[in-house]
């Protein structure tokens, strides 16, 4: 399998996560998903499942209580990325 | 931000999302007269969104049985089923649905929101899966956050998303719960149920299915889902609720396996709440025996839903995927969805108007409820309405 970097995901999640926001708003790794970019919990309910798809992950919903920035939900995926299945 | 403000600022999103809308929900009944008619403010009104799918809500027999009960238990248990509050008849039905469904063991619930509550967090916690349809009912989703499991959803209904997530879960999926809907609520479409029960089978996963849309609506003798489908004894549990088409409040789990009596002792919702009223069970133990003997009355909902949905569907609008009692209209802006529920109310036709996110993938539902009350006649007018409004309200 190929190993796939944290930047890597971060990288991702921010030309992901654009189409949620206004064009004036940047999204960088400190975005708070809920207060700055307004997604919605059945977005990002959603979100969750594509981004499942997208590394071949589960992603349990329970995990995101600690999710708030675009680097948090990276790091997330990165950690779940790396424990063998 | 402190407690209070969070809550001004939630409002302040309501208000802003629908500025006018905000009447529809928790519209007051003033009065009640039947199945299917009340009055709503000075107007009398034609219900059509309520889940009283055999119409029995004024059921001599279960009127007269909770009349009864009352004369003869009080008014109220006051206390749990594990204390004071297990009285002879909560017993009686537990063994009325374990017969009805042939199972070996049931437990009553004080509404279907415990049962599901309770079912859930008591077979399955940290460490374990539960695999959901992503349009599963909230309750499904509060008793997966109560057990602590890990919550993973699939895509509505998608048999190879399923089995995708079951995949990834490689050794977890035989700790994982799979939970599914006979009858969703939202757009009305059903389970299916024999994938599910084929894939639950290949990666040794347990199966709840919640009959609470689907109790007395499917079946010969309207168990549910499980009944049409011949697939009584592949469902580890079924949960359904009293709320519905048996016209009272409450909940169940019945199951074959012997382990369900245990959720007596573990589960928070069954233990620390109060037990049904003796009325609210003496009326359910009586709207079971109508339930269960009602074929007639299935056959006369079926007839009203198919009217209305292929009307709905002529006229060119989006309903669900295929017909039943609930027939939701979808649409693809509050705005819409609105200016249809105000009109039709307008016109004397009270409906359920769902807005996200309640609604699935943003969209918007106008969702009408038929039941084996109303008339030939009911309907059409009903139909009729909605053939003028389609004209009239720019879609
Ligand atoms: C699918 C589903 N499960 C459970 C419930 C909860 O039932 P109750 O009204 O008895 O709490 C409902 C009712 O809204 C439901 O739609």
């Amino acid at each position: 399998m190929v190993e796939i970097k944290q930047e890597d995901i971060l990288h991702l999640l921010c030309e992901r996560l654009a189409s949620f926001a206004n064009a004036e708003l940047e999204i960088t790794p400190e975005t708070n998903l809920i207060t700055q970019l307004a997604i919605d919990s059945i977005k990002l309910l959603n979100l969750i499942m594509e981004l499942e798809d997208n590394f071949d992950i589960s992603i349990p919903l329970n995990a995101l209580a600690d999710v708030l920035t675009v680097r948090d939900l990276a790091n997330l995926i990165y950690r779940i990325k790396a424990v063998p299945k | 931000m402190n407690l209070l403000e969070k809550l001004d600022a939630a409002a302040a999103a309501r208000k802003a999302q629908l500025p006018t809308g905000l009447s529809a929900f928790g519209i007051p009944i003033e009065e009640i007269y039947s199945p299917t008619e009340a009055r709503i403010g000075d107007r009398h009104i034609l219900l059509l969104g309520t889940n009283n799918y055999l119409g029995l809500s004024f059921a001599p027999e279960c009127r007269e049985a909770a009349h009864e009960a009352i004369d003869k238990e009080g008014t109220g248990t006051t206390g749990s089923r594990m204390a004071n509050g297990n009285y002879s008849g909560h017993r009686a039905l537990e063994i009325e649905f374990a017969d009805f469904y042939q199972c070996r063991s049931c437990i009553v619930f004080t509404t279907g929101y415990q049962a599901n509550l309770g079912t859930i967090s008591g077979l399955i916690g940290a460490g374990d899966v539960a695999l959901i349809d992503g349009d599963s009912h909230a309750s499904i989703y509060d008793g997966c956050i109560l057990s602590g499991a890990d919550i993973i959803r699939f895509r509505h209904n998608d048999m190879v998303d399923l089995e995708k997530r079951l995949r990834r879960l490689g050794d977890r999926s035989r700790n994982t719960l799979i939970i599914v809907e006979g009858i969703y609520s939202m757009l009305g479409d059903q389970a299916s149920l024999a994938e599910i029960v084929n894939l639950k089978n290949a990666y040794n996963s347990t199966l709840l299915l919640d009959e609470a849309h689907s109790l007395g609506v499917l079946g010969e003798t309207g168990q549910g889902l499980v009944e049409k489908t011949g697939l009584i004894n592949e469902v580890d549990f079924i949960t359904g609720t009293f709320s519905k088409s048996l016209c009272g409040v409450g909940g169940y789990c019945v199951s074959n396996h012997p382990q369900l009596d245990q959720l007596r002792y573990v589960s928070h919702p069954y233990i620390f709440t109060a037990s049904p009223s003796p009325a609210t069970i003496a009326a359910t133990r009586a709207a079971l025996r109508l339930l269960r003997n009602g074929s007639k009355l299935r056959e006369q909902l079926w007839r009203n839903a198919r009217q209305l949905y292929s009307h709905l569907k002529m006229l060119g609008y989006q309903v669900g995927p295929e017909p039943g009692p609930v027939v939701a209209v979808i649409l693809d802006n509050p705005q819409q969805a609105l200016a249809l529920w105000n009109g039709l109310l307008e016109n004397g036709i009270y409906v359920n108007l769902i807005l996200p996110p309640a609604a699935p993938e943003g969209k918007s539902l106008v969702r009408c409820s038929v039941n084996a009350a109303h008339t030939f006649e009911q309907i059409e007018h009903v139909c009729r309405t909605f053939t003028m409004l389609h004209s009239s309200l720019a879609r």
